[in-house]
């Protein structure tokens, strides 16, 4: 079970079934529980459920544009086509040159999103991870630090897209300090690292911040007996710091893997909306959509939503992502023993929802 | 045995300052390195954040004219671009009073329906409590541009929804959509804060006496009031920095939200970005955020890293 331990906690009179006690607490729970998530479930279904719905139904329809050959009319409403909003992006109607040669507009969208992803996101950790070392390091000042590694988190993210596109200008600071005259903003080969830059400025703090929190979880004994037994410091990093930051660090970076796949801002404000070399799948739909073509919009979109799940199974069966156990709370160390041996041992939860979450 | 009692007789011969130094043992040269190392890395992680913001400031300081200047220090400083904001037929102002109805109305939204879901799922026990978790989850990974198409569709009252009202430029056409991101974030957080609570706060009120509702409502809901405060604060700023559903359904000058007014800022002049408008509109719109944030710092981390979610 996935909430075994959240259950145990709260009800020991019940926690196998057996011996089910007359308690308050726990009697008649079901309806009460169903009754205060209604409201939550109902919006849920309103603002997202039925739009996918929608949005799935969408993608296999067509706006109707031009005359209508049997009528002459101008032509209204729509038409169901099939498939054929997925498969005309193999039928190289609709070729851009981008970065990866000539294609479909689609499939550079697809290959920019799945490069943007993956640059971003191996950075980000990197960074985020020394950070968070750094950090659990400092005697004094981590008030400051933490302050400081708020503020990218903060700056709204379009406004941080319009920060950096001033920073990469031609005439701008960046070009000033590398002594270069790189067109940073021209739909270039260069644009592309341009808001890798501006993406891990913003997120690997946030990736360190959630470390940091996982690192705090970890026993300074473990490190004494590792010194004791003449283990280097790479050892300790490798053999011990790591593998209990994993579930942490995990959760955090598919967060963040999930947020960059669906990257909109950053490229829309800094390069702008129709730049092949930066066009993100968000952006490409977007724009379909704005130009009232919802049906391949909706396609791509459902492209992306697929996409997003994917990479998040692979995430929970590989790596064993806890994205709903209790190992994502890693901070309540003052709490009474019972309820701290579950945060920390960390894998545990993670292996119980694996377990029940299907 | 010869080993020991020469041992216990060279320790009953030390002087005084050989016991202090040996109390105090002296820092090793790598462990100086080390916090001197330390302190070197946090000064470059808080210049890695501060020093792009720093920019952006500075730039909006500089005389309107000098939007590409790249002198560290503005000479002459001028307020002119913060005048420029809100100059003329500029609906900045307008826009950030958008930007509060929006995110204020979903954040309110987001706490009342949250906080008894979270209470639900913190604390009672129930069949399907896994499933509804899952839901929540999924709702809070799914790419929000999934939603446009559809919802753009519906809100213009295009076929075949010609019976819907026309949304493009309501509040609402941002809030609802609004909702589907921070009802997650919001749920996600306030379940974490409440499993911390102790259960015996609510025994004891029912010992007393209590309903449940009442115990939840008089005991659990007054304690709960940072965890809630803090999960507010979050979705508030995720809400005010919400940028692509906005651009989507607010295409009129005079209810756009602050992000996408400063995304469409074209100044006066028309020809050149006018970049010390644009930093003057963003240090605006981000400013609020931080004195938040730096107010209660620590509790907005104690959420995020609770939540996990961003």
């Amino acid at each position: 079970m996935a909430t075994a331990t959240a259950e145990q906690r709260n009800l020991p009179a019940a926690p196998d079934g057996h011996k089910h006690k007359k308690n308050s607490l726990s009697d008649g729970q079901g309806r009460l529980a169903w009754m205060l998530l209604a409201p939550t479930l109902l919006v849920i279904i309103l603002v997202a459920g039925i739009p996918v719905i929608m949005s799935i139904r969408e993608s296999f329809f067509q706006t109707n544009s031009g005359v209508d050959p049997n009528t002459g009319m101008v032509a209204g409403g729509e038409q169901f086509v099939g498939l054929q909003n997925f498969t005309d992006v193999f039928s190289g109607q609709n070729d851009v040159t981008g970065s990866y040669g000539t294609m479909d507009r689609f499939w550079n969208a697809f290959l920019n999103t799945t490069f943007f992803t993956i640059v971003c996101v191996l950075l980000e950790t990197v960074l985020g991870v020394i950070m968070a070392i750094i950090m659990s390091k400092a005697f004094t000042g981590r008030g400051v630090v933490r302050a400081g590694i708020l503020v990218p988190w903060a700056i709204p993210t379009i406004v941080s897209a319009l920060m950096w596109k001033l920073i990469f200008d031609e005439a701008g600071v960046a070009n000033r300090i590398l002594g270069t005259q790189v067109l940073w903003l021209a739909d270039s080969g260069a644009s592309f690292w341009a808001i890798v830059i501006a993406d891990v400025w913003k997120t690997a703090p946030f990736i360190g911040l959630l470390t940091l929190a996982g690192l705090q979880t970890i026993p300074a004994e473990v490190y004494e007996a590792a010194k004791v037994d003449g283990a280097s410091t790479w050892q300790q990093f490798v053999r011990i710091t790591l593998p209990m930051v994993k579930p942490t660090l995990v959760v955090a970076v598919l967060f963040r893997t999930l947020d960059t796949l669906r990257m909109f801002d950053l490229p829309y404000g800094m390069i702008g909306p129709g730049k092949y070399r930066v066009e993100t799948l968000s952006i490409f739909s977007y724009q379909e959509a704005t130009q009232t073509r919802y049906g391949p919009a909706a396609a791509y979109a459902i492209v992306l939503f697929i996409y997003v799940l994917l990479v998040a199974f692979l995430f929970v069966k590989l790596l064993g992502a806890d994205v709903i156990g209790d190992s994502g709370m890693p901070k309540k160390k003052k709490k009474k023993g019972d309820t701290d041996a579950g945060a920390k041992t960390g894998q545990v939860p993670a292996l119980e929802t694996m377990g029940g979450a299907h | 045995m010869s080993a020991t009692t020469s041992a216990s007789t060279t320790e009953a011969h030390l002087t005084d300052d050989e016991v202090k130094q040996l109390a105090h043992p002296k820092q090793s040269p790598k462990a100086r390195i080390g916090v001197i190392a330390s302190y070197v890395g946090m000064a470059l992680i808080v210049l890695y954040c501060i020093l792009p913001f720093y920019w952006m400031i500075v730039s909006s300081l500089r005389l309107p004219t000098e939007g590409r200047d790249t002198t560290f220090i503005p000479t002459p400083a001028s307020l002119a671009n913060y005048q420029g904001v809100f100059a003329g037929g500029s609906n900045f102002g307008r826009s950030l009073v958008n930007s509060i109805i929006v995110s204020g109305t979903t954040t309110i939204l987001t706490l009342i329906f949250g906080i008894v879901a979270a209470y639900a799922l913190a604390r009672l026990s129930f069949r399907g409590k896994g499933g509804v978790l899952w839901v929540i989850m999924a709702c809070s990974m799914f790419p929000l541009i999934i939603l446009i198409p559809p919802l753009l569709k519906m809100f213009s009252s295009t076929e075949p929804f010609d019976w819907f009202p026309n949304w493009i430029n309501t509040y609402q056409a941002v809030i609802l959509p609004g909702l589907s991101f921070g009802l997650p974030l919001a749920v996600w957080n306030l379940t974490a804060f409440f499993k911390q609570m102790p259960v015996e706060l609510e025994q004891a009120a029912m010992v007393d006496g209590c309903t449940p509702a009442v115990a939840f409502r008089k005991v659990i809901l007054p304690l709960a009031a940072p965890g809630v405060f803090t999960t507010a604060i979050i979705v508030f700023i995720g809400s005010w920095n919400e940028f692509l559903v906005a651009l989507t359904f607010l295409t009129d000058a005079s209810r756009q939200t602050a992000t996408v007014a400063i995304s469409k800022f074209t100044g006066t002049t028309g020809f050149d970005t006018p970049y010390g408008t644009i930093m003057a509109a963003g240090v605006i719109v981000t400013v609020p955020l931080l004195i938040a944030v730096l107010l209660f710092q620590r509790r907005i981390v104690a959420g995020l890293t609770a939540g996990g979610v961003k």
